[in-house]
């Protein structure tokens, strides 16, 4: 047993520390591990499974260095750059999401509500998540583009395909997760179906709906950026990644450095509904044994 | 049908236990003796720390003061030495192994070989009278079905002490009163020593050769009442003015007043 | 035999029906709408370009289809073992959960220029963007089956002296299934979409991706979306055979609510 703590700490700063402990430890691992392999595969000069040098693997401190320099011989400082890039993805994908969040929960309801749309929907909207969303996009965007619209709405839209699937189906498992017994009583009191849906069926599948928002909010970053990717928009990540991966063999650093705003960005996205969940939703945890 | 075996004797002596810093005072100095072959009943309101000492003797919680010696030897012994066994109010059945499989749980943990197995699992069957359910899933039984075959489990391996935590408590009554004499049936041919915590105070006399009343807050032995009704006990033997007797007397000491004038020991 | 008939049948129907009705409404709407054809050619324009193009696209299918399930295979297998590991060494586990949570919400198509670049552009680099996107959702969700175990469950195995390894196969895996199969299935139509994204950053001709990319910037519609359906073919394909497979491994489970 460890000795009694000193009474003035609370018990949140310690748990605080102790949570910063383990991810500069994990971090700091992971950061090791990265750097061993390298040292280790240079030295040996293995090439499997590739080859390691200044090109495939770039030091981790370069990367991060990389983003304070600047982007070009003299301009802007390229971290400034990718964050007005990702503010700019950001955008596309927050309204991607809600538009799928919103779309995914609509059909969710109707399904759950009529059982010859769902068997008759279902395979079809799980088989719309095997187009390949990249071999689409380009037709999506010249044709909203095409309506005068401004060129972030088709991204967005592409955003949204990707996001209302999970959306779509947790909806209808929390829907018909409501307890028989709630559902009972409701009925006792002669409510109507919209009432049931509100009172029971809708706050009984809002763990199912933020587990699946968890994962939606990761898709909308990354349908955002596909969508940028065939669609000659600059301004977003999308566009930067094809810019530097084009100027790879010279400035290896500048797109992993793209690519941790990417994930920055993508976890970003995933901590906000975290925390969104944390504030609506207040259940049980799961067992955890 | 399964042969006598030495049941053990269960000796608690200075068992308190304290959950967390300066926390819940659960059990407070209980001493107890079991002699081989009983039926025991722990019983009292919520609070009181029975279930608790259940699992104390069961080797699942450690005392915080005190020990426990099952048949000589002390409880984490005899839970790696598997001398007992458990039966609590959710069955534990596993969904993806037939009736059979889970009959046999144990005795594969125990290493036994396919066809000794095959045999006992068979008799247990026969004895908790489910004859043609051993392919038969536990999502596909009633409540009662599962936990009989919960029992049959528990006595599988012929264990020498059975830990019981309100079994039947999540069925109905009638089904429970049929349960209880099955469970009295099997004990008979078995022999093992049962401690069996409830929240009826009916059931406790029915089954028990002793009832252990506690009281909560902290957790303490309130009493002990002897129950004389003779073996084999019957559906009329609830029916009977000693039975009646007994039951006050048990009701008594739970509600914490003077224990009525038949041989209560304290 | 009737029951069963006239049960597939009731499954069957509705979206059979469903999808006559979509196919045809779609003629209907490209003709009426004046739709052209770069977005959304005639049916019956991709259904003769397919038939001319069938050897072609097919072939280009099934190079791409190897990617996939090479990745699958390769990332649902280390997911599998890294889940088992880290439900071993608990302390390890609950340390890394946040992170391999954190790392699932990382775009991963940032990864496949990268990967271009390690393994050049044949269908090694596609294996690993399909293997790292299958990797992490098979991860999370075999460790969360492990770990999801009642207590009471696990009392009867303390009560058994019941030692890691055993509590391990006869409690844990069989209680991690259901899991596993769920993300097996997401992971199966992930595997597909990774591969021709990876392509998209640079691949073989004889590749779907490269396929359908080619074949549009050469204004050749009707080829990209045949293309394109062979590509939601083998994606669907491979999901059914993946929820198949779930079928067959977990009769002996209770039936869970619709799926």
């Amino acid at each position: 047993m460890a000795p009694a703590a000193p009474r003035q700490r609370p018990a949140w700063a310690a748990a605080l520390a102790r949570r910063l402990a383990v991810t500069a430890a994990v971090l700091g691992g992971l950061w090791g591990l990265w750097e061993g392999y390298r040292w280790l595969w240079s030295t040996e000069g293995w090439t499997r499974p590739f080859v390691v040098d200044y090109l495939t693997m770039p030091h981790i401190h370069e990367m991060f260095q990389r983003l304070l320099e600047p982007s070009r011989s003299e301009g802007p400082l390229l971290i400034g750059l990718l964050l007005k890039s990702a503010a700019f993805t950001a955008r596309e994908a927050l309204a991607g999401f809600a538009l799928g969040a919103l779309i995914g929960f609509t059909i969710g309801v109707v399904l759950h509500h009529s059982l010859f749309l769902q068997r008759g929907l279902l395979p079809f909207i799980v088989a719309s998540q095997t187009v390949p969303i990249l071999a689409i996009a380009p037709m999506v965007v010249i044709w909203l583009g095409g309506k005068g619209l401004p060129v972030w709405v088709p991204v967005a839209v592409i955003a949204a395909y990707l996001t209302f699937f999970p959306v779509t189906i947790n909806t209808l498992r929390g829907l018909g997760s409501a307890d028989p017994r709630a559902l009972e009583l409701m009925r006792s009191y002669a409510a109507s179906p919209w009432k049931v849906l509100w009172k029971v069926k809708v706050p009984a599948s809002l763990p199912y709906v933020f587990t699946a928002l968890k994962v939606s909010a990761t898709a909308s970053v990354v349908g955002a950026i596909i969508g940028e990717l065939p669609s000659g928009i600059q301004d977003g990540l999308g566009g930067a990644i094809l810019n530097f991966n084009q100027y790879y063999s010279l400035e290896p650093a500048s797109l992993w450095a793209t690519n941790i705003v990417a994930a920055a960005l993508g976890i970003a996205f995933f901590g906000a509904v975290v925390g969104a969940e944390k504030l609506v939703v207040r259940r049980a945890p799961e067992h955890v044994g | 049908m399964t042969h006598e075996h030495a049941a053990a004797a269960v000796h608690i002596a200075g068992v308190s236990k304290v959950f967390g810093k300066g926390g819940t005072h659960a059990l407070d100095d209980i001493e107890l003796e079991f002699q081989p072959g009983e039926f025991i009943s722990l019983i009292g309101p919520s609070g009181c720390g029975k279930s608790t000492l259940l699992r104390v003797i069961g080797d699942l919680l450690e005392p915080s003061e005190g020990l426990v010696r099952i048949g000589g030897k002390t409880a984490h012994q005899a839970r790696l030495d598997r001398d007992y066994g458990m039966v609590f109010q959710d069955p534990v059945l596993y969904d993806w192994r037939t009736v059979a499989r889970n009959i046999g749980l144990p005795l594969e943990m125990m290493g036994w070989d396919r066809r000794r197995r095959a045999e006992r699992v068979q008799a247990m069957i026969e004895l908790v009278e489910l004859g043609g359910f051993a392919d038969h899933h536990p999502w596909q039984l009633s409540g009662g079905m599962q936990q009989r075959v919960a029992i049959a489990r528990a006595f599988a391996f012929e264990p020498a002490l059975l830990l019981m935590d309100e079994p039947f408590g999540a069925l109905d009554e009638m089904t429970r009163e049929r349960m209880n004499i099955e469970l009295l049936r099997i004990w008979g041919a078995s022999g093992s020593t049962v401690v069996f915590v409830t929240h009826s105070i009916a059931e406790a006399v029915f089954l028990s050769t002793r009832v252990v009343v506690m009281s909560p807050r902290p957790g303490r032995v309130a009493g002990i009442v002897p129950v004389d009704l003779p073996y084999p006990r019957v559906f009329e033997t609830r029916e009977d003015s000693r039975f009646f007797e007994l039951v006050t007397a048990v009701r008594e000491l739970l509600r914490g007043g003077a224990p009525a004038p038949v041989g209560v020991e304290a | 035999m009737k029951g069963l008939g006239a049960r597939a049948l009731k499954e069957w129907l509705p979206p059979a029906a469903l999808f006559v009705v979509a196919v045809v409404g779609w003629q209907q709407a490209v003709n009426v709408f004046d739709i052209q054809r770069f977005l959304l050619p005639r049916p019956t324009a991709i259904f003769a370009s397919w038939h001319e193009q069938w050897g072609e696209l097919w072939s280009a299918g099934w190079y791409t289809f190897q990617e996939a399930l090479w990745g699958f295979a390769v990332g649902c297998g280390a997911g599998i073992a890294v889940a088992l590991v880290l439900a071993r060494w608990r302390p390890l586990g609950t340390a890394l959960m946040p992170y391999a949570i954190a790392a699932n919400a990382v775009p991963i198509i940032a990864f496949a220029p990268i990967a271009n670049a390690w393994f050049g552009i044949d269908q090694g680099s596609k294996i690993a963007i399909a293997a790292v996107l299958c990797f992490f959702p098979v991860m999370i969700n075999v460790l969360r089956g492990l770990t999801s175990v009642h207590p009471s469950s696990l009392e009867l195995m303390r009560s058994y002296a019941a030692g890691n390894f055993a509590v391990f196969r006869k409690v844990r895996v069989p209680n991690s299934l259901p899991y596993l199969f769920s993300s097996l299935k997401v992971a199966s139509v992930l595997a597909m979409i990774g591969a021709i994204v990876g392509e998209y950053f640079g691949g073989a001709l004889t590749s779907l991706g490269i396929q359908i990319k080619s074949a549009a910037a050469l204004f050749n519609f009707e080829t990209a979306w045949a293309a394109i359906i062979v590509a939601c073919i083998l994606g669907i394909a491979f999901y059914l055979a993946v929820s198949l497979a779930e079928k067959l491994a977990m009769r002996i489970y209770p039936a869970r609510g619709a799926q």
